[in-house]
């Protein structure tokens, strides 16, 4: 059977030491993913937040990051690899933190977007300042959708650092190429699980840290909508 | 550029560029046309059924974490298919766009507002009449959004097919890496792009024509 064969991979002592083993893959492929993760929230957090707050450009972003989304990273990263004279490091950066900023930026964009504007306005008219309204009222109420977005770029981002493997990166994408080639499907299938492992492993740990930084009181506010809504349903019905 | 010109030039290249590009949308968009029948179908299912939806939640966030590359070549394995049969990325890209519309399509068939449901009803629509002239149509725009989505994630995603050497646009990549010539990848992001505009536009024009009511909404 292919997965006890991959668990049997998995598990082999030789898998475990030297330069190429599973520990120094799984470090490679997370230094990547958080340098990816990291260098996209750096350009599409403040941006999300600009023209959230000033609700300019919104429709220009929009366009400009579903193009970024279809910019294929194979073809991004062999083309920054050329051009770059096979520096991989940063061509594979480059290529990451270009997929991770579309989703990074719609749920910053989107999570100011949605702030109640009765809460903006009521902000407004306690007299708080532009800056004091971003980032006391509208960050602090966009941080569900926020975190939302850095969750799905660092699934997309795990998942695709194995196409690095490509430019010869020791990432986790080594296995399958490997495997790949000599018709090894243990190999592959335990590349794959390592990656499916890192990816649920990190969307945990966010899950985590959104749960501590999401203010409490918004929670309450969600839990308490999720309460009543079924009931003025009901009530909608009656009058019809 | 002058590369590229050069490139271009050769109408070998030209002609097995339009095969290559041919593949591409054959590979992405049989899927896409076969994940929203999927999707209507499961979200139905999910709407109905409770447990359905319970099911299709954990294994869609299963799945969203198995790299492309890997489930290109585990398919084969579990299925016993040839590892180059261009089946094998025609099947996960399906799996992949339909646990992408699934979610989706049952929150706007719960959606659609009771009233509207009972209104139908007592015109005299049988269920599943009432399912497909009046629940599906109000769901089509929430599906087509998430088909937008999976139609440019899946003209993305075919180039990386070309790791395990099915045919589509990628081929251009690993070509261009091996000789370490930029012009067939430049080509080939291009193209990419370019499709993906495309079919994105035809599905804007496409969900406009089937959602009249909105546009007289707007005006």
């Amino acid at each position: 059977m292919i997965f006890a064969d991959a668990i049997a991979w998995l598990l082999d002592p030789v898998n475990w030491s030297g330069a190429k083993s599973i520990p120094v893959r799984v470090g490679v492929h997370l230094l990547y993913c958080l340098g990816a993760v990291l260098g996209a929230s750096l350009i599409a957090v403040p941006l999300g937040l600009y023209i959230g707050h000033t609700g300019r450009g919104g429709v220009l972003l929009v366009g400009s990051s579903n193009a970024l989304r279809a910019l294929p990273t194979l073809g991004l990263v062999t083309f920054l690899y050329l051009v770059m004279n096979g520096v991989q490091t940063v061509s594979v950066l480059i290529a990451l933190v270009v997929l991770a900023v579309p989703p990074i930026l719609a749920g910053t964009y989107a999570g100011i977007q949605d702030v109640d504007r009765g809460v903006v306005d009521a902000a407004r008219g306690m007299g708080m300042t532009g800056s004091q309204r971003l980032w006391r009222v509208e960050l602090p109420n966009a941080l569900p959708l926020l975190v939302g977005g850095l969750r799905n770029a660092t699934l997309q981002v795990v998942a695709t650092a194995s196409v690095a493997a490509y430019v010869g990166i020791e990432t986790l994408g080594r296995p399958l190429l490997d495997g790949l080639r000599v018709l090894d499907y243990a190999q592959v299938v335990g590349g794959a699980v390592l990656i499916a492992l890192l990816a649920v492993g990190l969307d945990l740990l966010l899950a985590l840290a959104g749960k501590l930084v999401i203010p409490r009181g918004l929670r309450l506010a969600a839990e308490t909508r999720r309460r009543v809504k079924p009931v003025e349903e009901a009530e909608v019905v009656d009058v019809v | 550029m002058g590369d590229i010109a050069k490139y271009l030039g050769d109408a070998g290249t030209r002609s097995a560029l339009l095969t290559m590009l041919l593949d591409h949308i054959y590979l992405s968009l049989v899927p896409l046309v076969i994940s929203v029948v999927l999707a209507v179908v499961l979200g139905l299912a999910c709407h109905r059924f409770r447990w359905v939806n319970t099911v299709l939640v954990s294994v869609s966030n299963v799945l969203y974490t198995i790299p492309s590359l890997a489930l290109f070549v585990i398919i084969p394995a579990v299925i016993g298919t040839s590892v180059l049969a261009p089946v094998n990325v025609v099947i996960a890209l399906t799996l992949y766009t339909t646990t992408l519309l699934v979610r989706p399509v049952a929150e706007a068939l719960a959606a659609v507002p009771d009233h509207v449901r009972a209104a139908a009803t007592a015109m005299g629509f049988r269920p599943w009449r009432r399912f497909l002239t009046v629940e599906l149509p109000l769901a089509v725009p929430v599906l087509a959004a998430g088909v937008r989505v999976g139609s440019v994630s899946n003209i993305s995603l075919v180039s990386v097919g070309a790791l395990i050497g099915t045919g589509g646009l990628g081929v251009l990549f690993t070509d261009g890496f091996r000789q370490r010539y930029l012009a067939p990848i430049i080509v080939g992001i291009v193209l990419t792009m370019v499709l993906a505009l495309v079919v994105d536009l035809i599905l804007v024009v496409l969900r406009n024509a089937l959602t009249p009511w909105t546009k007289a909404g707007r005006s």
